[in-house]
């Protein structure tokens, strides 16, 4: 909205700041001054205003003078026109409110005999041609340019008919079905029961507080008019403007209340302002009012204010002489509402008409802040309250995320939606998939039920772009469930392609692997207390492996019994369709399961002083017997002093059969309180071999 | 081994002197080349050895040939050079290689190190972190809640009136089929944080201090500023006698905490359906410290966030589960932040985009 300091000045002649200065004490006051454009000399300033929507009323030049006179202190002059005295009508104009759930008041005036004209400065208060041009508002004629300087003016809208279109006189009701009407904008509309309109005695001539109908608009040959100044309820004007995409300034005004007393001071500036190309008024202005709506906008009960209550909410002012009865009143008052005092520090306020936001005692102590300024409060800190305490989560979560970090993944975070066929491909729980009514596209159509989709594309937009190293993960919320109850859980995603985190210009850089997912996923579960930590995997015809990963290079992840993610190398078939050449890392786990086991808690050990003793064992074993059987037969074997037992190595050799593969194993014994003898050693070593001989290995000779 | 024995003719005190001038000279030399142990081993043999040793070889012939007046200053000498000698085996033995061999071995080391890379931390993540800790520092705990939500907490409990344009499908998210139910119980993409300030004050009587981080959704458009996905941190504080100066002292703390010591703060009126009275907070730019300049219009302000006391309708809404929400006893403040922005500020993002691109180049910056 644009404002004209020229036309603020002509209401406050006493304002002694500059624009400048000006512009700056209003916006600092919530009457934003978002830019200022210097109109040359004695022209003054154009302010580009930003007020917020609760603030309609100051949407306008008096509006705007009004706040001014509040700061500084000015009396503001009334914008009451006397008119020309009336000749008498035969019967006053017809005019009749049907609904009387959406039209408060309705204001109509006739004029005669006027005559249509270019628009100039008329009168002082009316200086058309001047304000406009400075404006940028276009001038039309006389009569549409009165309307539109008295909504510059004042905020209030007003249509202006051609009398002699209208049959028989006004009517304020609701649209029959299938009624149409011809709009301004010239677009011939099918009305719908519930629009309100402004109707003559045979048809409707206007959407009520949106736009005026093409029939009975002014044109070059128009004699005599009747002026429309009216108050519309705010709910009927927005559903009708919303149905018809019509956004127009008077229902931006209606939309969001408009002052009650507004229409007949709004509609004499319009009437004197035609008046003064010739004509004449005929008859008073019909009045015709709602009294339930007068009762809730002008006529409200005076609410109470305190002077305590103010200083109970608002603190402490910079300067000690703080926020006294007097400001209050002087505040207030500026601003319309008129005070009675109900003791020395308490009020009985009765609020203006145009402030339709003000209500309660909360909403006069903020216009007191507001005025008073800000700024002029003190920095306080409130007294401390209760201890701090963490999410239950927190620790296990920033486990999570270090750990991955330390693994050298960037921490991404992706969209929140995903595709329907994507969610089919990637939601733990099939048919769990919540839609979106108003997707922002279809790619986003649903709430993700897993994080893999927007790793997927992650890494695949890193690929796309050349960029081959790539290591990522994501900790977020996953969705499941319907529309009718959504639920939401913690999960981490994480992929890789490409090399390794180390860079080095003296070893050659080795491709991340299976393994080394499967090692970061071991660390971040080691850190969490479980009694069962295991991987495994499902046949392909099972149907139990998830349709994103590789059926034969993937796991699943299973603690303590319970599923808790799955990870491995992304479905040839996936990658394919993301026209991915290389091969892509992918995994998620379940955050809400991990979380349930606490975070391990370590107990020292004491370190044996005694000498440990390291045993290789050099195995051959068929393909088909997996790391897995050695470690569980080592496990049961239960030796105190066998402390670790690890691959060391694992290959193949054309030497051995086809079916065979070479296994060296490395053990440790130690025992806390003694040195090993080599007869313990003899019996520790003939029980290794024997356990994984009986598992499928054989020792090599 | 070369060197010859001197055979010495005359026994008086200058001929010893420059004879056992020479040999130690000789044994200096020779130390001084010795570079591996085999080297160190070869001079004790020849000097030191109990058979083949140059000590022993020269001692005897000199000796022999000695008149008898002469045999003590020989002596006397042949120790004092035994010592030397033995002193030079010695620092050979403990000086390890020679320079020359240590030279052999020399590395470039102006190639870059091996590094082994760690991930980073999302801007994002490190930005609620970091506005988490100035938070709890002030006694705030952290309240969390879901992403999709109901109306009513949504909009409803925080006095949106029914029909608010950010009601509106254009500009929120909403879960579809949800035309036939209640108005209140309908689901959508919470458009703010603020639900969690009602859920959590449903959940505990006063007082209330927590910072709320979270990810939020609108139905926008992306541009370079814009998201429909991003994150606020939003915070209450509910007790007795809490000020409208408190929440500018608040907030004034935390953004010098924020951005430094030297950040002014400004605030002016504003709008918001939750709070009332409502405040937009401005901080001097952190870019021209005020002057004025590109980033910040030239007006040398910045917006940053939006905050006020909480609003008596919003406490009527907690105190229908918790009577202690009286407005009349206790009041409050909230104020919400977007997060984007600040870390845009912060780390000279010029995109918002590329937060939730997962480019490796991007990310790799925060490491």
């Amino acid at each position: 909205m644009k404002i004209l300091t020229k036309w603020l000045r002509a209401y406050l002649p006493a304002l002694s700041v500059s624009d400048a200065q000006l512009a700056e004490d209003l916006t600092l006051r919530g009457i934003a001054v978002e830019g200022t454009f210097d109109l040359g000399p004695r022209n003054g300033t154009l302010f580009e205003m930003d007020i917020t929507t609760n603030r309609v009323d100051a949407m306008n030049h008096y509006g705007v003078a009004r706040e001014a006179a509040a700061i500084y202190g000015l009396s503001l002059p009334s914008l009451e026109f006397a008119l020309p005295t009336a000749e008498k009508g035969k019967t006053p104009y017809p005019v009749r409110i049907e609904a009387e759930d959406a039209c408060g008041r309705f204001t109509a005036r006739v004029l005669r005999n006027v005559t249509i004209a270019e628009s100039r400065d008329w009168f002082p208060g009316a200086e058309i041609a001047t304000y406009f041009a400075l404006i940028e508002q276009k001038k039309i004629s006389n009569a549409v340019d009165a309307t539109n300087f008295a909504w510059l003016a004042m905020g209030q809208p007003t249509h202006v008919f051609d009398l002699d279109k209208l049959e028989g006189g006004i009517v304020v009701r609701r649209a029959r079905k299938g009624e149409k009407l011809k709009t301004l904008d010239g677009v011939e509309r099918v009305l719908d029961s519930e629009d309100l309109i402004v109707a003559d005695h045979a048809k409707p001539v206007g959407l009520a507080g949106v736009m005026g109908g093409w029939d009975t608009m002014i044109t070059a040959g128009t004699k005599n008019v009747l002026i429309e100044a009216a108050w519309f309820e705010p709910m009927a004007v927005r559903k009708t403007a919303r149905r018809y995409g019509l956004h127009t300034d008077a229902s931006h005004r209606f939309e969001r209340g408009a002052d009650f007393h507004g229409g007949p001071v709004a509609s004499n500036l319009v009437a004197k302002i035609l008046l003064a190309s010739g004509g004449h008024i005929e008859g008073d202005l019909v009045d015709v009012r709602v009294s339930a709506f007068e009762c809730r906008t002008a006529q409200r009960e005076p609410i109470s204010l305190a002077l305590s209550e103010v200083h109970r909410l608002l603190g402490q002012t910079i300067d000690p002489a703080g926020i006294t009865a007097s400001t209050v009143e002087k505040v207030l008052s500026a601003l319309g509402c008129q005070l009675a005092a109900a003791s020395p520090e308490s009020w009985r306020v009765t609020l203006p008409s145009w402030r339709l936001d003000l209500e309660r005692e909360i909403d006069l102590i903020e216009e007191v802040a507001r005025v008073y300024g800000y700024n002029g409060f003190a920095n306080t800190l409130p007294a401390f309250g209760e201890g701090v305490r963490t999410l239950p989560w927190a620790a296990s979560e920033s486990t999570v995320r270090t750990t991955l970090l330390s693994a050298g993944f960037h921490e991404a975070i992706g969209s929140t939606f995903c595709s329907a066929a994507e969610a089919a491909l990637t939601a733990p729980q099939p048919g769990l998939v919540v839609p979106l009514g108003n997707p922002l596209s279809e790619e986003a159509g649903v709430l993700r039920p897993s994080l893999v989709p927007s790793m997927l594309s992650m890494i695949s937009g890193n690929l796309h772009r050349d960029v081959a190293d790539v290591r990522l993960f994501e900790l977020g919320t996953v969705f499941s469930g319907t529309t009718d109850k959504v639920e939401e859980r913690p999960a981490v995603a994480f992929g890789a392609a490409g090399s390794l985190p180390e860079q080095s210009p003296l070893h050659p850089a080795r491709t991340i692997d299976l393994h080394d997912i499967k090692g970061a996923v071991e660390q971040i579960l080691g850190r969490f207390q479980s009694r069962s930590v295991y991987f495994d995997r499902f046949e392909p015809d099972a149907g139990l492996m998830p349709l994103w990963l590789h059926p034969y290079r993937s796991a699943r992840v299973v603690v303590d019994g319970s599923t808790v993610g799955w990870f491995g190398q992304l479905h040839p078939r996936e990658a394919a369709a993301r026209k991915l050449k290389e091969s892509v890392l992918i995994g998620e786990l379940y955050l809400d399961r991990i979380y349930q086991h606490p975070l391990r808690k370590t107990v020292a050990r004491d370190i044996s002083r005694f000498q440990p003793v390291r045993r290789d064992f050099s195995l051959v074993l068929d393909k088909s017997v997996s790391w897995e059987k050695i470690d569980q037969a080592l496990a049961a074997l239960e030796i105190p002093e066998l402390v670790d037992w690890r691959v060391r190595e694992v290959f193949r050799e054309a030497r051995l059969g086809a079916n065979d593969y070479a296994l060296l194993l490395g053990t440790t014994f130690q025992a806390p309180d003694r040195t090993l003898r080599e007869e313990d050693l003899q019996s520790f070593q003939a029980r290794v071999v024997a356990a994984v001989g009986e598992a499928g290995a054989r020792l090599r000779t | 081994m070369t060197d010859e024995i001197i055979n010495l003719t005359a026994f008086d005190g200058a001929a010893l002197d420059r004879a056992f001038a020479t040999l130690e000279h000789q044994a200096r030399t020779a130390a001084a080349s010795l570079s591996t142990e085999a080297d160190v081993e070869a001079f004790r043999l020849q000097w030191l050895g109990r058979k083949q040793g140059r000590l022993n070889d020269v001692s005897s012939r000199w000796l022999k040939s000695a008149p008898p007046e002469a045999k003590k200053a020989l002596g006397l000498r042949f120790n004092a050079l035994k010592v030397v000698v033995e002193g030079l085996l010695d620092s050979a033995t403990g000086a390890g290689p020679t320079d020359a061999a240590l030279a052999a071995e020399a590395i470039d080391i102006t190639l870059p190190g091996t590094r082994r890379l760690t991930g980073a931390e999302h801007p994002i993540t490190k930005t609620l972190n970091e506005l988490s800790g100035i938070f709890a520092a002030l006694g705030y705990s952290i309240g969390v809640g879901p992403e999709v939500e109901t109306d009513f907490y949504n909009f409803e409990s925080m006095n949106f009136p029914p029909g608010h344009p950010a009601r509106d499908t254009q500009d929120t998210l909403v879960v579809a089929n949800q035309e036939r139910r209640p108005l209140r119980d309908r689901l959508l993409l919470r458009t703010h944080t603020s639900p969690v300030q009602m859920r959590t004050m449903e959940s505990q009587p006063p007082p209330v201090r927590i910072v709320i981080p979270g990810k939020v959704h609108r139905n926008d458009a992306q541009d370079a500023t814009h998201s429909p996905i991003f994150h606020q941190v939003e915070g209450l504080c509910v007790d007795k006698n809490i000020t409208f100066s408190d929440l500018k002292g608040t907030l004034d703390h935390a953004m010098k905490a924020l951005f430094g010591s030297s950040v002014k703060t400004r605030f002016f009126p504003s709008f918001f359906p939750f709070t009332e009275p409502s405040a937009d907070v401005q901080i001097s730019c952190i870019f021209c410290g005020g002057k004025g300049c590109r980033k910040c219009k030239h007006s040398g302000w910045i917006e940053l966030l939006g905050c006020g006391m909480v609003d008596p309708a919003v406490f009527a809404f907690a105190a229908e589960k918790q009577p202690g929400y009286d407005p009349k006893k206790i009041s409050g403040f909230a104020f919400g932040m977007g997060v984007e922005r600040i870390a845009m500020m912060k780390y000279g993002i010029s995109e918002i985009g590329s937060l939730y691109a997962g480019d490796m180049r991007f990310l790799g910056q925060f490491a």
